[in-house]
C-alpha cells in the first residue's frame, strides 16, 4: 500500500474517531442528572425502599438473604468488636469504606453503591437535597426511642418534619499537642496561629477548616462579629482565608479520615508537636507501646465539632441489613462500645451505663448540653447567612474555591 | 460464506476494518468517549449547595484556573517536577541500561532484567509507604546523608528522589532496547575509522541512543506529570494531579477544565518527541 494511501485513511480515521466520540459524549451525557433544581423540593419523600420488608420480622427474614451491608463510615465506626456481633445476630456481613471527608462521602453516596453512611451535618443535608437518602422510619428502629432529644429533630437530620437518620453520637474536634513541647495546661488554640510551634503542624484537610479559623477569630478579633463560623460575609470570610495563609507555611502533614494513622506517626515521631484531632487518633497514640506523650482539650475559644447520623441510601442494595444495622448501633451495647473506641457522646441514654469506663458520659459530656454550646457542629455553608445580613454569606464553593488557593 | 471471503479477497481495507473495527471500537467508543464526557464537564457549572453538576455551557471555569494564581503555580510546580525527574532517571538508567545492553554477559542480562522489573510487582502504595517512612527526619535517608554532612531531605527533594526511584524501571528499559539495536558493526567501524571508546560513544551511540531516551522520557514525565498520591504522602505540596482529585467531588468541572492542562502538555511533549524519533525506538 503506498503512503500516499495510508495518509488519506489516516486523516479520514481520525476524522471518524471525532465524530464518533463527540457523538457518544453527547448522547451518553443526557442521563447523568436529573434536574437539580427540583429535589430540593421534593418533601413528600417516602421511606419506603424497593425490597424492604414491613415490619420488623420481614426485615431480619429479607435481611438473612440479603447478607451484606455496604458502609460509608468515619474511621473506627464499625469496628470488628461489635460489627461480628451484628453479623453473627443477623447474617448481614459488614462491609464499609472510609470517608475522607464529608465531600468525599456525598461524593461517595451519589455513585449509589453503597447503602448506607454515617453522615455529618454538613453532609445531610447535601446528601438530603441530591436525592441520595431516603427519611427513616422509626417503627422500624426500636431503639430510637431512647436516644438523647437534644439529638433528635434537630435542623441536620430533620427535614419538614420528616426524620432523615439516627443519631449516632458527637463529638468535637479537638486541640492536641505534645505533652514534652507544649506547657501541660494549654487550653488555647494560639499555637496554631500564631507561629510559636511553626512547621510541625497537624492540620484537618478539607474546607471546612475555614469555621477552625473562624472559631478562633471568634475570640481574639471581636470586632469581626463572627457569630456563626459557618456563615461568615466577606469581610469575616477575609480575615478567616488570612489568617490560613498565615498558617499554611507552618504545616507539616495535613490528614484526613483515610491518612488519620499518619497523624499518630508524625505525633510519635514528634514530626508534628501540635494540631486537630479526633479523639479517635488520641485513643490510637494512648494505645502505642510506649505511648504517644500527647494531651487533648478543647480550647477555651471553643471549636468545632460534628454530630453524626446513619443514613440510608434511596437506592440501597440492602435496605434490611441496613435497618438493622442502624437499630443495631444505636443500641445500648453498641452505641457504647463505638463510643468508647472513637471517644466521642453516646446518642442512647442507656449507653452510658453499659460503657467501660463508668465515667465514660461524664467525661465526654454525654448529658451536659451546656459544653456543648462551643461546639460548633460541622454544618454547610450557604448564601443565606440566617440573620439580617441577608444572602450575603460565602457558599460552600467559595469555600472550596479558597481552600484550594490555601494549600497553594 | 463464499461471498464474505471473495468480497474480503478483493477489498484489502476490508480485512484491515473488519480486523480493526472492535479494539478501535473499544477505544474510541469506551475510552475516548469516557474521556470526552469527564471532559465535557468542563463547560459546565456545579449546583452550589449540593454539588450535582448543571449542564449550563459557559468558560467560567477556564477564567478561573486562568485567574486564580494558584492553578498556574501548581502547574509549573508539577511541570518543573517532572523535567527534574525526567533528568534524574535518564542519568541514573543510561549507564545502567549501557552495561546491560553492551557489557554484561547474557547470563547477568537476564539477571538484571528481571531485578530491574521485580520491583514494578510490588504495590504501588508499600512503595510509597516504604519511601515515606525513609524520609523522616530521623529516617534511613537522612541517616545515610548524615556523615556526609548533608541534612534530612526536604520534601521536594524527597519528593523527587522517590518519584526518580518509582519510575526508573519505565526508563531502563527503552534505553536497554534501543542500545541492543545499536549494531555492533557501526562501533567497530568508527573505531577502524580511529575513534577511541569516548568519542564513539560520544559520538555514535549518543546519538543512535537518544530516540530511546526520549522514549523513556515519555513515561517518566507523563507519570510524573499525573501522579497525585505520593505529592500528598510525602511532600504535603499540591500538584496537579492532588488538585484535581481533590476538586473531582467537590468541583467536577474545574476539576475537568484543570485536566486539560496536563492533557496539552503531554500532547505537546509526545509532538517533541515524534520529531526526536522517539516512536520509532519504542
Amino acid at each position: 500500500m503506498s503512503k500516499g494511501r495510508w495518509r488519506r485513511f489516516r486523516f479520514a480515521g481520525l476524522a471518524v474517531y471525532v465524530v464518533i466520540a463527540l457523538l457518544a459524549a453527547t448522547s451518553c451525557g443526557g442521563d447523568d442528572d436529573e434536574s437539580s433544581g427540583t429535589t430540593r423540593e421534593s418533601t413528600a419523600a417516602s421511606t419506603a425502599i424497593p425490597g424492604l420488608g414491613a415490619n420488623l420480622d420481614e426485615i431480619k427474614q429479607k435481611a438473612r438473604s440479603e447478607g451484606m451491608v455496604n458502609l460509608v463510615i468515619w474511621a473506627g465506626y464499625a469496628d470488628k468488636s461489635w460489627a461480628k456481633t451484628f453479623t453473627q445476630q443477623t447474617g448481614c456481613k459488614v462491609v464499609t469504606k472510609d470517608g475522607a471527608s464529608s465531600d468525599d462521602m456525598v461524593d461517595l453516596m451519589g455513585s449509589g453503591a453503597y447503602d448506607g453512611v454515617s453522615a455529618s451535618g454538613d453532609a445531610t443535608l447535601r446528601l438530603i437535597a441530591r436525592g441520595d437518602v431516603a427519611p427513616v422510619n422509626f417503627d422500624l428502629t426500636p431503639n430510637y426511642a431512647d436516644v438523647f432529644d437534644g439529638l433528635k429533630n434537630r435542623s441536620y437530620n430533620t427535614v419538614d418534619g420528616q426524620g432523615y437518620g439516627v443519631p449516632h453520637g458527637r463529638g468535637p474536634n479537638l486541640l492536641v499537642f505534645r505533652k514534652d513541647k507544649l506547657p501541660a495546661g494549654t487550653d488555647s488554640w494560639a499555637p496554631v496561629w500564631d507561629g510559636s510551634q511553626a512547621g510541625k503542624l497537624s492540620i484537618y484537610d478539607n474546607p471546612i477548616f475555614i469555621a477552625d479559623a473562624a472559631v478562633y477569630l471568634k475570640a481574639t478579633q471581636p470586632d469581626l462579629e463572627i457569630e456563626n463560623p459557618y456563615e461568615l460575609d466577606q469581610k469575616q470570610f477575609d480575615a478567616a482565608v488570612d489568617l490560613l495563609k498565615k498558617q499554611r507555611p507552618q504545616i507539616a502533614k495535613y490528614w484526613d479520615g483515610t491518612t488519620y494513622a499518619t497523624q499518630v506517626t508524625t505525633f510519635k515521631s514528634g514530626e508534628t508537636t501540635v494540631g486537630t484531632t479526633w479523639p479517635y487518633q488520641t485513643n490510637l497514640m494512648a494505645a502505642e507501646k510506649p505511648p504517644v506523650p500527647v494531651a487533648s482539650v478543647k480550647p477555651k475559644e471553643g471549636t468545632t465539632g460534628w454530630s453524626d447520623t446513619w443514613m440510608i441510601a434511596k437506592k440501597a442494595a440492602h435496605p434490611n441489613c441496613t435497618y438493622l444495622w442502624m437499630n443495631y448501633i444505636i443500641s445500648p451495647a453498641a452505641n457504647a462500645k463505638v463510643a468508647e473506641y472513637f471517644g466521642e457522646a453516646p446518642s442512647n441514654e442507656k449507653a452510658c451505663a453499659l460503657t467501660k469506663d463508668k465515667e465514660h458520659c461524664n467525661t465526654y459530656h454525654a448529658t451536659d448540653e451546656a459544653w456543648w454550646k462551643d461546639v460548633y457542629y460541622w454544618d454547610t455553608p450557604i448564601a443565606d447567612c440566617g440573620d439580617d445580613r441577608g444572602d450575603v454569606c460565602k457558599t460552600y464553593e467559595d469555600w472550596k474555591a479558597a481552600w484550594t488557593e490555601i494549600k497553594g | 460464506m463464499r461471498r464474505l471471503s471473495s468480497f474480503l479477497h478483493r477489498h484489502p481495507y476490508g480485512r484491515l476494518v473488519g480486523l480493526l473495527a472492535a479494539p478501535v471500537g473499544w477505544l474510541v467508543v469506551i475510552y475516548l468517549g469516557s474521556l470526552a464526557l469527564l471532559l465535557m464537564a468542563a463547560f459546565w457549572d456545579t449546583e452550589t449547595f449540593t454539588n450535582d453538576v448543571v449542564r449550563n455551557w459557559n468558560l467560567d471555569n477556564f477564567r478561573q484556573i486562568l485567574e486564580q494564581d494558584v492553578y498556574r503555580d501548581v502547574a509549573l510546580r508539577t511541570i518543573a517536577m517532572a523535567a527534574l525527574v525526567t533528568l534524574a532517571d535518564a542519568i541514573l538508567a543510561f549507564p545502567i541500561a549501557y552495561y546491560m545492553a553492551r557489557v554484561a554477559r547474557p547470563r547477568t542480562r537476564e539477571i538484571l532484567v528481571v531485578a530491574i522489573l521485580t520491583p514494578l510487582w510490588a504495590s504501588y502504595l508499600v512503595k510509597a509507604f516504604a519511601w515515606n517512612a525513609m524520609l523522616l527526619d530521623d529516617g534511613f535517608i537522612s541517616w545515610f546523608l548524615g556523615p556526609l554532612g548533608l541534612g534530612p531531605p526536604g520534601d521536594k527533594v524527597g519528593l523527587w528522589l522517590t518519584f526518580t526511584y518509582f519510575w526508573l524501571p519505565f526508563m531502563i528499559l527503552p534505553i536497554y532496547t534501543g542500545l541492543e539495536r545499536i549494531p555492533s558493526s557501526l562501533l567497530e567501524a568508527s573505531g577502524d575509522l580511529g575513534a577511541r571508546s569516548l568519542r564513539t560513544f560520544w559520538k555514535v551511540t549518543l546519538p543512535l541512543a537518544f530516540p530511546a531516551v526520549v522514549a523513556g522520557s515519555i513515561f517518566t514525565f507523563s507519570l510524573t506529570l499525573g501522579d497525585f498520591i505520593l505529592p500528598t504522602l510525602i511532600a504535603n505540596q499540591q500538584f496537579m494531579g492532588t488538585v484535581i482529585y481533590n476538586d473531582r467531588s467537590a468541583n467536577l468541572p474545574v476539576a475537568a477544565a484543570f485536566a486539560m492542562v496536563p492533557i496539552v502538555v503531554m500532547t505537546v511533549y509526545l509532538v517533541l518527541a515524534r520529531r526526536l524519533g522517539a516512536f520509532r525506538a519504542l
